[in-house]
């Protein structure tokens, strides 16, 4: 497997790559989000005890679910970095933990709002929702350790053990939490039990959660690539690639 | 040197320091104790308020003066070249790392536990929420030292250490807070705690098995 990884451990390598997929990620996030929030929000049936306002499942789901999924490939990314000294998966984490904590906002922002007509406050000390909380500390904290260093490479390293003991920290923290206190409704779509969710309510979610990941990996994508070129603005091949641009610009 | 020795050395050392330095354990548990003062300043002082709220402030307290000493752990020796030498003369950090987070509990985990009683009169405790303090101290004090060893040796040439110690580490901190704080719940109401105590351990057992793995290569990656 490392010699089929080799070659994007190579900045400018896997920047070509990243441009690549980023080309056909970005519209397709965009249009599969669309389809997704436009489906879910506009053409489904309204829900016998919720109403409207369940609709909002199609933003809040997805966002929660890829809070936790940014995590993990961040633990993946830092986990290479560590193991194999990898440089490019040093950056990676720093180009996913905003996006990660971007997405947790938004769990917790939609949380909020369909907490209010739903359970008639704002926030409770549930365990999931102290658990999405405690999840954007640990991003913060990875973003904070990151950009502490006089010296960037040291910051880097520093956050990917972070990321590591994070990772082996989450399902303590999170069952914990949940031993704690519970009042949040269960999970509704699993993968071994029939999803307690009509299909016409289903199909709209599962798109949006499809969407949510295209446009992690875009975005993922774009902030790499972002964070190669700055990293390594004084080799030949990245004054090329600007003067290339500058070029075409004009 | 073997692991053993370094550590028995650097163990010795840092026992020495904490019979010189005395302000280096005897502020920590001042802080601990100015905090549970400041409490029932602040809620008013109902005796069943505050025996309601104790454990929770108990461990909240104990929390803020482990990482309030933290954040000087490996300073000095990183300052005055100490670690440098160590890393360069190849000499196994593991040991360093285990004696320093010994070290460091002995400094600001022990004290705690010693003046746990007091802590009885201030808050009201009973007898039995007493015990349960002081054995939830025991298990929980060490996993504080080491959580707080590596948020110190992360942080080690950052330029903004103390705040960021504290940002990174109090959120891995909460698993403990929950269970050390639910034994002594259980307990003031005579109930049995053992399963806290249980959890409280295995959480323990974990850590130290893999938290100085985390501090030695913080501390390298910091020196390096």
């Amino acid at each position: 497997m490392f010699k089929w990884l080799d070659p994007y451990a190579k900045p400018q390598v896997l920047f070509a790559t990243l441009l690549w997929w980023q080309r056909w990620l970005m519209p397709l996030s965009i249009v599969v989000l669309l389809l997704g929030t436009v489906w879910g929000l506009g053409f489904t049936p309204a829900d016998y005890q919720q109403g409207d306002s369940y609709r909002i499942i199609h933003v809040h789901v997805p966002a929660a679910i890829w809070s936790m999924g940014v995590y993990a490939w961040m633990a993946i990314a830092a986990f290479i970095a560590l193991v194999w000294q990898v440089k490019t998966a040093q950056w990676a984490i720093g180009a996913m933990a905003p996006i990660g904590a971007v997405y947790t906002l938004i769990a917790l922002f939609t949380g909020a709002a369909w907490g209010k007509p739903m359970w008639g406050t704002w926030w409770v000390w549930d365990a999931r929702l102290t658990s999405e909380l405690i999840l954007l500390f640990l991003f913060l904290g990875v973003m904070a350790l990151q950009n502490a260093f006089a010296d960037r490479q040291t910051g880097d390293k520093a956050a990917s053990v972070l990321a590591v003991v994070g990772v082996v920290n989450l399902p303590i923290i999170h069952y914990s939490v949940e031993w704690w206190n519970t009042l949040h409704q269960g999970a509704t779509i699993t993968k071994f039990a029939k999803p307690s969710m009509d299909p016409s309510m289903l199909w709209p979610l599962l798109i949006c959660i499809l969407g949510f990941a295209l446009l992690f990996g875009a975005l993922t994508c774009l902030r790499l690539r972002t964070a190669i070129l700055q990293h390594e603005a004084h080799r030949p091949w990245v004054r090329q690639y600007v003067q290339e641009q500058q070029h075409a610009a004009v | 040197m073997s692991h053993v020795a370094v550590f028995r050395a650097t163990f010795q050392r840092e026992l020495k320091l904490l019979a010189r330095q005395k302000a280096d354990w005897v502020n920590p548990l001042l802080f601990f104790i100015i905090i549970l003062t400041l409490f029932p300043l602040g809620v008013g002082a109902k005796p069943n308020l505050l025996r309601e709220i104790a454990p929770g402030v108990i461990w909240i307290a104990a929390l803020l003066s482990v990482l309030l000493g933290a954040e000087r752990q490996f300073r000095q020796d990183y300052r005055d070249g100490v670690l440098e030498q160590l890393v360069a003369a190849r000499s196994p950090l593991l040991g360093y790392s285990l004696a320093k987070i010994a070290a460091g509990w002995l400094g600001s985990g022990l004290p705690l536990i010693l003046v746990s009683p007091l802590l009885a009169l201030f808050l009201g405790l009973s007898t039995e929420a007493l015990t349960a303090v002081v054995l939830t101290l025991l298990l929980g004090t060490p996993l504080l030292s080491l959580l707080s060893a590596l948020g110190a040796a992360l942080t080690l040439s950052a330029d903004k250490g103390g705040i960021l110690l504290a940002l990174i580490i109090l959120p891995l901190y909460i698993p403990l807070l929950i269970f050390a704080s639910a034994a002594v719940e259980q307990a003031s109401f005579g109930l049995n705690y053992q399963a806290q105590l249980a959890v409280l351990a295995a959480m323990l057992c974990v850590a130290l098995a893999l938290v100085p793995l985390a501090v030695q290569k913080a501390l390298k990656l910091n020196v390096g």
